[in-house]
């Protein structure tokens, strides 16, 4: 019984619970906010990096991987949202 | 093949097949230079991506992307329940993950079937050109992936994972894992993002 309580209680358990959260606030707080601010718009693309790395570190189990293959998943979470950023950041009306 | 009996190793290991991990890192290069071409595309063409965006309904996908966190938290858990020897517990937490995966997919039928009836196709303009192709591409990850969780949960109730075998196992937790990031990012840059 130990044992089971250990496996629903774990760190993931927390990691998910955080990302379900997130996920309520971008979708249905930060849309309906300020739909149109470019900080709305910046802040529902960091939370989603931030999951993006959770779901790599705790799920993926990166924390305990070769640091070479980490520092690649790393590098996309902040590459490819960076681009993302700019891209909205230059097309803003 | 050394194997911890404890879930926090010390030892610095890639989780399941190697292959899978360069399989996964290719896919999502690919995915990023998705997201990049949108934005350049988006640039060029603000109002017309604005507007269209108000046509999709981001209730459907904040659903999916609460379905598709917890199915990758069920995998989490069916990998742990392996190393730790509960092997009847692993199909169990497959299954529910499974489920996810359908439920995925059904919604993403009743959002494609609604987008067609008034009709909006990959040929009504430039967004949704993007918002099909994108969301089509990973709708079919999302496809592959629930039939890889049926094939494991087949595989775990024959005992096949435990402590002495997960390497099966965790490899198709890694390629889920990648489905869900993924959508992660679609999400908010397709419906929520302007």
């Amino acid at each position: 019984m130990t044992q089971l309580r250990a496996l629903w209680l774990s760190p993931v358990t927390f990691v998910w619970m955080v990302l379900m959260l997130a996920t309520c606030a971008s979708t249905w707080w930060l849309k309906s906010g300020a739909s149109t601010s470019m900080i709305a718009t910046a802040a529902i693309l960091v939370i989603a990096a931030v999951k993006v790395r959770l779901v790599m570190i705790h799920f993926m189990e990166l924390k305990d991987a070769p640091i070479k293959w980490r520092l690649f998943f790393e590098a996309w979470v902040v590459v490819f949202p960076g681009i993302v950023l700019a891209g909205f950041w230059f097309a803003r009306a | 093949m050394e194997m911890s009996s404890s879930l926090t190793t010390k030892t610095r290991r890639l989780p399941g097949d190697p292959g899978v991990w360069i399989f996964v890192g290719a896919d999502m290069l690919m995915f990023g230079l998705f997201f990049s071409s949108f934005v350049v595309g988006r640039s060029k063409n603000l109002d017309l991506y604005n507007l269209s965006q108000q046509a999709l309904n981001f209730n459907y996908g904040g659903i999916n992307t609460l379905i598709l966190l917890t199915s990758s938290w069920f995998v989490v858990l069916a990998v742990h329940a392996a190393k730790m020897n509960r092997i009847k517990l692993v199909p169990h937490l497959l299954a529910l993950a499974g489920f996810c995966g359908l439920a995925f997919c059904s919604i993403k039928v009743v959002e494609y079937t609604e987008k067609f009836s008034h009709g909006i196709s990959m040929l009504t303009n430039d967004f949704f050109m993007y918002y099909f192709i994108l969301t089509g591409i990973h709708f079919l990850h999302v496809i592959a992936g629930t039939v890889m969780l049926f094939v494991l949960w087949k595989k775990a109730r024959a005992g096949a994972y435990g402590s002495h075998n997960v390497v099966g196992l965790e490899s198709g937790a890694t390629y889920w894992h990648m489905v869900d990031l993924l959508w992660v990012v679609l999400f908010p840059l397709l419906y929520l993002m302007r």
